[in-house]
């Protein structure tokens, strides 16, 4: 049984050469083309108007009024977009490394271990798979500055002020990053399949020319796995620009004032603007004060952002890329 | 065992106990103050001092759960399924088949990875209200029929590890090129494809942006994220209830990935991420 697509069944249904070579010519394009249209569509299109709505006045009822550099002047007088794009850059300088570190230790560590090590990988794993709102609603549980367990524990170990976490701006930010600690897991994962992968031969010629254990993670490991360190580096950079749920969620409920629709505008960033990131700030803009074209200008510095850091890790990374 | 093995063995294992305790100990508190009552959420103990298992049906009496669940389960399958059947003949095209115009689309489909959803949202919501969407999960499962940026490339880095024989092999059997995807590469690709999968159930599982973004003004089509967010009192977080609830959601991810595991650890492993 052939298909008649490859000329198998019968003189009769047999397409000329042309035709064939003309199909096999195209079937590519066939297999691509949902994705190129949803390219044109889901990137260029929208990435075309984020840019020419920044030039205008928009609020979603009135057509956009072209209104030129307004909004890009208002940019460098909005003291809000300085502190949420502090706290984002905080979180860029802190999370990422850390997250970083700690999945690279727990990797380390659990390819040490032979015996249970895949208890322990699926235990670390699974906070990974926590949603974000649920595991946001258990830390602000967790971490509660009375009667948390966290605290409580604090206390009975003698720490006479142990930190109100969620409701301390000096706090806030570090709970969340324990928060993303949590979650390493996916992390952890990635690096453990790439510590596999570091030739043994390596190792061993290393040790024989007399190199310590620091030694050999250093010249023989390390550079192995950086191709794995540079992807974690860029993902992880580029999803701490866009984070948004845990800082939402966390700020609402921490403000115990839970009100409908996930959060609205006046808890974003309790307490004290701690938790104000540049995408909760740009959501604001949008979608609750409906000043859509400034929030454009957000957008389009958010993806300027996010590509110039792509582009300079992409670059030092190069050299030992392999 | 030498003495120095016995000593770096306990330590390891002592370590990675403790840090198995750390990892556990937020769900298994949550599953604690779940079966709470009320006021016991408010002092500092940890064990239930009677047992509440009836909060989890005044959790589903308090806000309409089920629907919350329902619409998830929805937007999940939906955007996975369609998701799959895009993407995986999108990265078969971009791993085996030669055209030009490839490189350009790996790279436009990696310029999409990098692309922070909040750069995008603005017109894409005009496009979706002009559309008469908003308020559905539509435009977060229609434009999976498009494909998705991160699992083309994750499907592609998997489908370059297959040996090119084979598919040379059946396109000499006289097969076309959508026979060898089906009868060749599908098989062979399973890990890969359940990764895949699984990412983006996850994903969209887990999503508060997406659905708070379209949906937030109709509590008909909520997520139980979204859900979970706005779990509320008059006065104050009800944590029995929220933990309750928290637990409800987290269960059906927890049973996909136990059951899923082995396949979705693999197809992690053998795409890797390395360039």
């Amino acid at each position: 049984m052939s298909l008649p697509l490859t000329g198998g069944a019968g003189p009769s249904r047999t397409p000329s050469p042309r035709l064939t070579r003309l199909r096999r010519r195209l079937t590519p394009y066939i297999f691509v083309a949902p994705t190129l249209a949803g390219l044109a569509l889901f990137l260029v299109y929208p990435l075309v108007s984020a840019v020419y709505f920044s030039f205008t006045r928009f609020n979603l009822i009135q057509a956009p009024e072209w209104v030129g550099l307004d909004n890009w002047r208002f940019l460098f007088e909005d003291d809000n977009v300085v502190r949420a794009a502090k706290n984002t850059l905080w979180l860029v300088v802190v999370m990422v490394p850390a997250r970083m570190l700690g999945a690279l230790l727990t990797a380390l560590l659990l390819n040490q271990v032979r015996r249970a090590r895949g208890v322990y990988r699926t235990l670390f794993y699974l906070p990974a798979l926590a949603p974000p709102v649920a595991a946001t609603l258990a830390f602000v549980l967790l971490l509660k500055p009375g009667t948390g367990p966290v605290n409580t524990a604090l206390s009975a170990l003698g720490v006479d002020d142990p930190p109100l976490w969620f409701n301390d701006p000096a706090w806030a930010k570090p709970s969340l990053v324990v928060l993303a600690m949590w979650g390493i897991g996916d992390l952890m994962m990635i690096f453990i399949a790439a510590l596999l992968d570091v030739p043994a031969e390596l190792h061993e010629a290393a040790a024989l020319d007399g190199a310590g254990s620091w030694q050999r993670f250093r010249y023989v490991t390390l550079p192995s796995i950086s191709p794995v360190l540079a992807f974690a580096a860029i993902t992880g950079i580029i999803g701490t620009l866009q984070y948004f749920t845990q800082a939402a969620v966390a700020a609402s409920v921490a403000s115990g004032q839970v009100t409908g629709g996930g959060g609205i505008s006046d808890t974003f960033g309790y307490p004290e603007g701690s938790t104000f990131t540049y995408p909760l700030w740009l959501y604001v803009v949008g979608f609750r004060y409906h000043v859509l074209g400034y929030a454009n200008v957000l957008a389009v510095v958010l993806f300027v952002v996010s590509m110039t850091a792509t582009v300079l890790l992409l670059r030092r990374f190069k050299e030992f890329t392999r | 065992m030498t003495r120095r093995n016995v000593l770096l063995f306990v330590a390891r294992h002592a370590v990675a106990i403790a840090l198995s305790v750390m990892f556990l100990a937020p769900v298994v508190f949550l599953g604690l103050t779940s079966f709470m009552t009320s006021d016991q959420t408010l002092t500092s103990q940890l064990w239930p001092t009677s047992w509440h298992p009836e909060n989890y049906a005044e959790a589903f009496a308090k806000a309409p759960l089920l629907r919350y669940l329902v619409n998830t389960l929805l937007y999940a399958t939906l955007a996975t399924g369609f998701m799959l059947l895009a993407s995986v003949p999108a990265a078969y095209g971009l791993a085996k088949l030669r055209w030009r115009g490839r490189s350009v689309t790996m790279v436009a489909i990696v310029c999409m990875m990098m692309l922070p959803p909040q750069v995008t949202t603005v017109p894409l919501y005009l496009f979706w209200a002009d559309a008469g969407l908003t308020g559905s999960l539509w435009p977060l499962i229609l434009p999976m029929l498009a494909g998705d940026a991160f699992s083309i490339f994750l499907l592609r880095q998997f489908l370059v590890t297959i040996p090119d024989e084979y598919l040379d092999a059946a396109r000499v059997d006289g097969a076309g090129e959508w026979r060898t995807l089906w009868k060749v590469v599908l098989p062979m690709a399973r890990p890969g494809i359940a990764a895949a999968a699984m990412f983006q159930f996850f994903y969209a599982w887990n999503d508060y942006y997406g659905p708070l973004l379209y949906t937030s003004e109709n509590e008909q089509n909520w997520t139980v994220s979204l859900g979970l967010a706005s779990f509320r009192s008059m006065h104050h977080v009800e944590w029995h209830l929220v933990s309750a609830a928290t637990m409800l959601t987290m269960i059906p991810v927890v049973v996909l990935f136990f059951f899923a595991q082995k396949a979705f650890v693999q197809g992690v492993t053998l795409t890797g991420v390395k360039g």
